[in-house]
């Protein structure tokens, strides 16, 4: 069955997959908004920027990440100066990597919501005397409702599922920063099947039941 | 003119864009129903839309009786204009109840500056049924007269109306223009309506700017302006006049009622309005005939004599479309150029008027 180290890995990761979904959403929102409605020449920049997680190796965004964040980066002078030390190694380090990591799985669903909506009910809006910040959260948000929910789950779980980044970022430090894919990858390399066996198929059944929550919960049309 | 005292509506609006321009500075009366009509491309949706702050036209000037949307040192956003707009499709929020849409606006504006009551505009529009339902579960004419309330009950000084039958129906379209009709009978609020619909405008309208090509071609109160020649936008088949008229008598046996108008009277079909009671009435150019001499044994009801103002070619080369004067109104009838050459017309000439159909509108 699951040992301490096993649980102690998965409260680690959902920990993990929780706080980087949440900053996501805040951080993703006004990404997404601008998306859907800019006209600017820098939109498709600017989107395949959000979308490069989506095809580059974790391993190269860990690299990246590692070399900016570590002691000699701008991120890291940055940070030093400061007073928070360096990130790398260290959960925090860890969240930041997830949010890039999986920014295009919550920006995307959000985006592909607020284009939706259109122009029409914000207009509408309008006339009924609500300013565009009112109007964003008791027209927008509401209407968008479906795709938060998607992004939600969508950049819990692929929080959950990442490896790469981890192991570059994170490393293997337990309680910090050893997720369940990197405790999995120990077992596998102790030649322990057993352990590997039990939180793999966990995995397996974590991401069935949270796509399966995700189809059935989301209604698949709105009518305006 | 200081715009603090100005009454009426002043609309000075100038826009380009590629293929498309927008040129118009209008003087229009702050109450009744104003109709801007034109084909589709004319401007008319364009010109509303700047008027409500939806398109941001640098330069342009809009004020409503005395108060100031914008001009060359201001510019309000839509959600600072006290106006109630009415969209095509009704635009409401889809997850909100028809309740909470009513509410939407109304909770926005200050409780000093509230004239209509939900209860009035619900009553006004006869949708308290529906107040529970999500906009999903509403017909296509209950949504739009849920989108009208919604709008009166913002208290608008201004309501902006966009084609808001021409996505329904025949059917659907005759539902809503009673409710139309009320508001203009009950509520002292000044209504633009964007239409390219003659028979909704001959209905509503009391004043009309005609558009095409992004311009004010003519503007002026309804029945005179129908009854122009020289208006470069045709209205082919639906060419004709309004007039003002009222019950002066009804013959129950034959169930007619006798409308007078400045001029002379005409007969309908009785719809049971009161004697007394004022409406429209709308004689299409293509239901008037000419003769020289007041025809007996003939099937028509309405003979009336008229004088010739004036006659110009119509669109199709065999037609001619001709303008008379009853009285103090003014009739057009269309008739070949032939029929024109046999009969001689000419201005000041006197001529019986033959009107096959007299339509009561409103």
């Amino acid at each position: 069955m699951l040992s301490d180290t096993d649980w102690s890995a998965i409260r680690l990761t959902l920990e993990l997959a929780s706080v980087t979904t949440a900053l996501l959403l805040v951080i993703g929102t006004p990404i997404a908004w601008w998306l859907a409605r800019t006209r600017s020449a820098w939109k498709g920049a600017v989107g395949a920027v959000v979308a490069l997680p989506i095809v580059l190796p974790p391993t190269v965004i860990g690299f990246y990440l590692l070399v900016t964040m570590g002691p000699n980066g701008p991120v890291g002078q940055l940070t030093q100066s400061l007073g928070l030390g360096v990130l790398p190694f260290t959960f925090a380090g860890l969240v930041v990597a997830s949010v890039f990591y999986s920014l295009p799985f919550v920006v995307q669903p959000i985006q592909n919501a607020f284009e939706a909506i259109g122009e029409r009910p914000l207009e509408a809006a309008a006339t009924l005397r609500a300013s565009p910040i009112d109007s964003f959260f008791s027209v927008v948000l509401p209407l968008a409702r479906p795709g938060y929910l998607t992004a939600s789950v969508l950049g819990f779980a692929h929080t959950v599922g990442e490896f790469g980044v981890v192991l570059m970022i994170g490393g293997n430090i337990p309680d910090k920063t050893r997720v369940v894919s990197v405790q999995i990858y120990d077992h596998v390399e102790a030649m322990d099947y057993a352990s590997a066996h039990w939180l793999s198929a966990g995995m397996v059944a974590f991401s069935f039941v949270v796509l399966l929550l995700l189809y059935t919960l989301n209604p698949s049309g709105r009518r305006a | 003119m200081n715009a603090k005292t100005h009454p009426g509506i002043r609309a000075c609006f100038r826009l380009d864009y590629p293929g498309f321009s927008l040129d118009v500075d209008l003087d229009l009366p702050g109450r009744g129903v104003t109709a801007l009509f034109g084909h589709s491309g004319s401007g008319k949706t364009t010109l509303l839309r700047a008027i409500a702050g939806l398109e941001r036209v640098a330069g342009g000037r809009f004020t409503v009786n005395g108060e100031t949307w914008q001009d060359e040192a201001e510019f309000r956003p839509t959600h600072r204009r006290s106006l109630g707009y009415v969209f095509q499709e009704a635009s409401l929020f889809p997850h909100l109840s028809v309740q909470a849409n009513l509410q939407y606006g109304q909770k926005r504006v200050p409780q000093a500056q509230r004239r209509v009551s939900l209860d009035q505009a619900v009553a006004l529009l006869d949708i308290g049924h529906l107040l529970d339902r999500k906009p999903a579960r509403l017909s296509g004419g209950e949504r739009q007269r849920v989108g009208i309330a919604r709008a009166l009950a913002t208290s608008p000084r201004l309501l902006l109306m966009d084609e808001p039958l021409a996505a329904l129906d025949h059917a659907l379209k005759q539902e809503i223009l009673p409710y139309l009709e009320r508001l203009h009978d009950e509520l002292d609020i000044p209504v633009l309506y964007v239409s390219h619909a003659p028979d909704e405008v001959a209905r509503l309208a009391d004043h009309i700017v005609v558009m095409a090509g992004g311009r004010a071609v003519a503007t002026g109160p309804l029945g005179d302006t129908l009854a122009r020649l020289d208006l470069p936008i045709r209205l082919g088949e639906d060419a004709g006049v309004v007039l003002d008229a009222v019950v002066a008598a009804r013959d129950e046996q034959w169930h007619l009622a006798h409308m007078e108008f400045a001029g002379g009277r005409l007969w309908v079909r009785d719809h049971g309005l009161p004697l007394g009671h004022r409406a429209r009435v709308r004689i299409l150019a293509r239901d008037i005939s000419l003769a020289r001499t007041p025809h007996n044994g003939t099937s028509i009801l309405n003979t009336l004599p008229a004088i010739v103002v004036e006659s110009v070619d119509d669109a199709h080369p065999a037609l001619t479309l001709v303008k008379l004067r009853v009285g103090e109104s003014p009739l057009l009838a269309r008739l070949t150029r032939r029929s024109a050459h046999a009969l001689e017309i000419a201005p000041g000439q006197l001529l019986y008027v033959q009107i096959k159909a007299v339509a009561l509108v409103g």
